[in-house]
């Protein structure tokens, strides 16, 4: 592909016909959305159903195929995409295929230790802004060294889960082993790895069962990229790259370089014996003899966050405690969330529940963050209120009121042009506890009696149980 | 793509192609081909799919070697600078500081070290104000007994915590707290200023129209001292505050929120008001980590990029408060589901202050002595600092 792929070299592979099938308007916004990746080339039916349009149809896949590969991981469900992106930093359109998170387990422990590290690992689920926030894979790694009890760990983890497998061994003959374990390789297992050394059973193993294969080089871009190559020679078209993380002194410098490198030669100088996902594996905070596991478990969450950073498309992590995984899954949710989406919701008034003339009136912003946190938490707490949305020009309560953009003229104007004075017979208004210099000043222009609710969301529930009385309302 | 075998007849692959003629496409178990690709695809050799049939094993090409192939470093070129900035004077340039901490000066983006080295090393100032406040448990523990002094709790902070900045607010001057005057305001710098011999910003409440009166007084009492005032935004008056900045040789932040537009605008009126740029340091807004963080990466990353591409409106260090990251309920909320709040709260600041250092800040507000320890070890390390004897070719095996 040499040429690039622009709003005209697009549409003049379309067939210009602005039919409209595709939803869009023209064939023009048709062109625009396929760049964005809201559309799909399959979505002009005429380009497939038209044996005329059938070369330029191809040369379009090619065109608009995102410069990473996209690849996908397990099967069913639980299937996970990795990679596919289309830009180095994510203000010049977005991260397309949130970061997979992997935990290891080890053929080392026993059975019931295995399932259970599975099971937390399949149960792991926060709830964040609307999303929900989860684990994606098993990595089993062969530790114990035995292919025999590998292979077995394997198909008890294959049985036992939906999760996506990746099988990790440096000796191919126990990937061989395993892979062909009972209901093994239909799961579509990705194979960790193809070294230097073990290239050519490791490569002809996952081209024999169509499984999609990591190459490993620590440190050598030039020999992971010769493996990639070579792969992709002997028929393998799913590959993954693994150029080594050390997480500290010099080789963590130049880790993070080989990361920046390797995306920047994928997207922008578009080589590609390197267009593919990027594997790092956090998880290396944990070698050695019984390391301080919440040290280990500190360092391997703020390494994970900074590979999230720096274009990792899966990972590989240890530890399962809770308050290491958090700070990665919420980032990962910010990274990975679409710039172009708004900062800002409507303003007005907002029903959580079913209010009456006596049900407790809040004010909050319209910053999208906020106003999904406040109202989940409303929900998720059973609260009955109207909720009045501030224009705070997108901006949270912390900010906008250093700012300035959540003031009393504002507070003042909402009341007036939402009609919440017909909505509520009281007069009591509860705003945001982080917004407390402003109550004053509300009060004097609004002449509603000012009630300074909790700082945090989460706490509104109780503060109403316990300041909100509506048989005292008139 | 469709694994293929040569063993296979011939109207298989024939079907494929009338399947694919009727439909357009067909969908082979997670794989999609077009006409054009199935066409190519399948003349030449005779195949079939797995998800038409089982699985049939296909044989890789074989190879006796590993294919040649060379790294090329994916070099980009920079015409842009970002200024630097100095923050403290020592005894020879008329302050009272053992050093000064010299930050920005970026000829690279953050930590793409392959093009080149940028000149300074992050800084981290940690937060103290000026009356006690009511601070998460996790913070609140470290600063027990000094929280009512806050010439002690600076040297605390200093002394044990290994601060590189002093980070003063103060918070007490608002309105709607104690309402210090600016005078008393300017006692407690004099005392601070005593009290360490590191640089320092000095915050005002964050009230709109007496900030600036406090930073001027503030500015006076640290004559020659070029501390930092944090900050001036459009709406305030930020022509007194340049003037005190420039009267006593200091700098000035200018802080907006979230929108690197008003960022220009406001960088524009104060080197119009005749601030140097190199007397000036920029806060485009941190978001916590879980709240919007993600507005702040792109911000930054765009702000040094510009910077970076030329746009001299944009060449200003950035200050993040990456102790901002404690509104974050996950950071201080006592709850079972979430582990222990002891490692989750300065975890939270940990990467909050890491992602935006990654996506371009040069100095940070920090509150919890541990972000301090590990982001500065983090820099060292990504300055080539340290050695390490991690075996990770062996991580399969070497993890217990």
């Amino acid at each position: 592909m040499t040429e690039k792929a622009t709003l005209l070299t697009v549409y003049k592979l379309l067939p210009q016909t602005n039919c409209g099938e595709c939803g869009e308007v023209n064939c023009m916004t048709f062109a625009s959305s396929l760049l964005e990746r809201k559309k799909i080339v399959k979505d002009c039916k005429p380009l497939f159903q038209d044996a005329k349009y059938r070369a330029q149809a191809a040369k379009l896949a090619d065109l608009v195929a995102p410069p990473v590969r996209e690849i996908v991981l397990g099967v069913g469900e639980r299937a996970v995409k990795i990679g596919g992106k289309q830009v180095v930093y994510r203000h010049d359109l977005t991260y397309h295929n949130p970061t997979a998170i992997a935990i290891d387990v080890s053929d080392k422990l026993g059975d019931a230790e295995i399932i259970d590290r599975v099971n937390r690992t399949e149960k792991f689920q926060f709830t964040h802004i609307g999303e929900s926030l989860k684990l994606d894979a098993i990595a089993l790694r062969a530790a114990s060294g035995d292919p025999q009890r590998f292979a077995q760990a394997v198909a008890l983890v294959a049985k036992g889960s939906s999760l996506p497998l990746i099988l990790c061994s440096l000796d191919p003959a126990a990937l061989r082993l395993a892979v062909e374990q009972k209901g093994v390789y239909e799961r579509r297992p990705m194979l960790y790895a193809a070294t230097k050394k073990n290239w050519k059973d490791a490569g002809a193993l996952a081209k024999q069962y169509s499984c999609p294969i990591v190459a490993f080089s620590p440190g050598d871009l030039s020999e992971l990229k010769a493996l990639a190559k070579t792969l992709r020679a002997m028929g393998n078209e799913e590959i993954v790259i693994d150029p080594g993380l050390w997480t500290q002194g010099p080789l963590l410098k130049s880790s993070v370089e080989n990361l920046e490198m390797l995306r920047r030669s994928a997207i922008q100088k578009k080589d590609k014996d390197l267009a593919y996902p990027i594997m790092a594996v956090p998880a290396v905070t944990w070698i050695g003899e019984s390391p301080d596991p919440k040290a280990a478990a500190y360092k391997e969450s703020y390494m994970a966050s900074l590979l999230l950073t720096r274009f990792a498309d899966i990972i590989i992590m240890h530890s399962l405690d809770v308050w290491a995984l958090l700070p990665v899954v919420n980032l990962r949710q910010g990274v990975y969330t679409d710039p172009r989406k708004p900062v800002a919701v409507e303003t007005g008034l907002k029903v959580i529940g079913n209010p009456n003339e006596t049900s407790p009136v809040l004010l909050t912003t319209n910053f999208a963050l906020t106003y999904y946190t406040v109202a989940s938490d409303l929900e998720a707490t059973g609260v009955t209120c109207h909720l009045l949305v501030l224009n705070t020009e997108g901006l949270s309560v912390e900010s906008s009121v250093a700012g300035g953009q959540f003031n009393a003229a504002g507070v003042k104007d909402l009341v007036a042009s939402s009609n919440v004075e017909s909505k509520a017979k009281h007069r009591k208004l509860v705003i945001p506890g982080m917004a407390a210099r402003l109550s004053g000043e509300i009060e004097d222009l609004t002449k509603w009696e000012v009630m300074v609710g909790p700082k945090d969301s989460s706490q509104i529930k109780e503060y109403l149980d316990k300041f909100w009385n509506e048989s005292k309302m008139p | 793509m469709i694994p293929m075998s040569e063993r296979e007849p011939s109207d298989v692959a024939k079907k494929l192609l009338e399947l694919a003629e009727k439909f357009g496409q067909i969908e082979l178990e997670n794989v999609q081909v077009v006409v054009e690709e199935l066409t190519l695809q399948l003349q030449p050799t005779i195949a079939a799919t797995r998800g038409v049939a089982a699985l049939q094993p296909s044989a890789a090409k074989p190879m006796d070697r590993l294919l040649e192939a060379e790294f090329v470093k994916p070099l980009e070129v920079y015409p842009g600078q970002v200024a630097e900035v100095q923050l403290g004077a020592t005894r020879s340039e008329g302050g009272t500081r053992s050093v000064a901490v010299r930050i920005g000066g970026a000829r690279v983006p953050p930590f793409y070290s392959f093009e080149g080295a940028n000149p300074n090393r992050p800084a981290f100032a940690m937060d103290v104000f000026d009356m006690p406040l009511t601070l998460p448990k996790a913070i609140r523990q470290h600063y027990e007994g000094v929280m009512d002094d806050p010439a002690a709790w600076a040297k605390k902070s200093v002394r044990e915590f290994g601060a590189d900045i002093i980070s003063f607010n103060l918070i007490s001057t608002d309105p709607g707290l104690k309402n210090t005057g600016a005078e008393d305001a300017a006692q407690t710098v004099r005392d601070v200023l005593n009290a360490v011999d590191v640089p320092i910003i000095i915050g005002g409440s964050g009230n709109k129209e007496k900030d600036p009166v406090v930073l001027e007084k503030a500015a006076e009492a640290a004559h020659g001292e070029r501390v930092l005032l944090n900050s001036v935004s459009t709406d305030t008056d930020y022509k007194r505050v340049v003037k005190a900045a420039l009267e006593h040789g200091h700098s000035v932040v200018a802080f907006t929120p979230m929108d690197i537009n008003n960022q220009k605008k406001l960088n524009r009126l104060l080197l119009d008001a005749g601030l140097p740029k190199d007397r000036l340091v920029i806060d485009p807004t941190t978001a916590a980590l879980g709240y919007g963080i993600e507005y702040s990466i792109s911000l930054l990353e765009r702000i040094k990029l510009a910077a970076l591409k030329g746009d001299p409106e944009l060449q200003m260090p950035i200050l993040s408060a990456a102790s901002n990251a404690w509104g974050a309920r996950e950071a201080w909320m006592k709850t079972e589901e979430l582990g222990p709040r002891e490692y989750r709260g300065p975890l939270w600041e940990t990467v909050t202050g890491l992602t935006m250092m990654m996506s371009g800040a040069d100095l940070f507000m920090i509150s919890h002595p541990a972000t301090v320890r590990v982001l500065r070890g983090l820099v060292d390390s990504l300055f080539g600092i340290g050695e390490t004897d991690q075996k990770i070719e062996d991580w399969i095996t070497a993890i217990e």
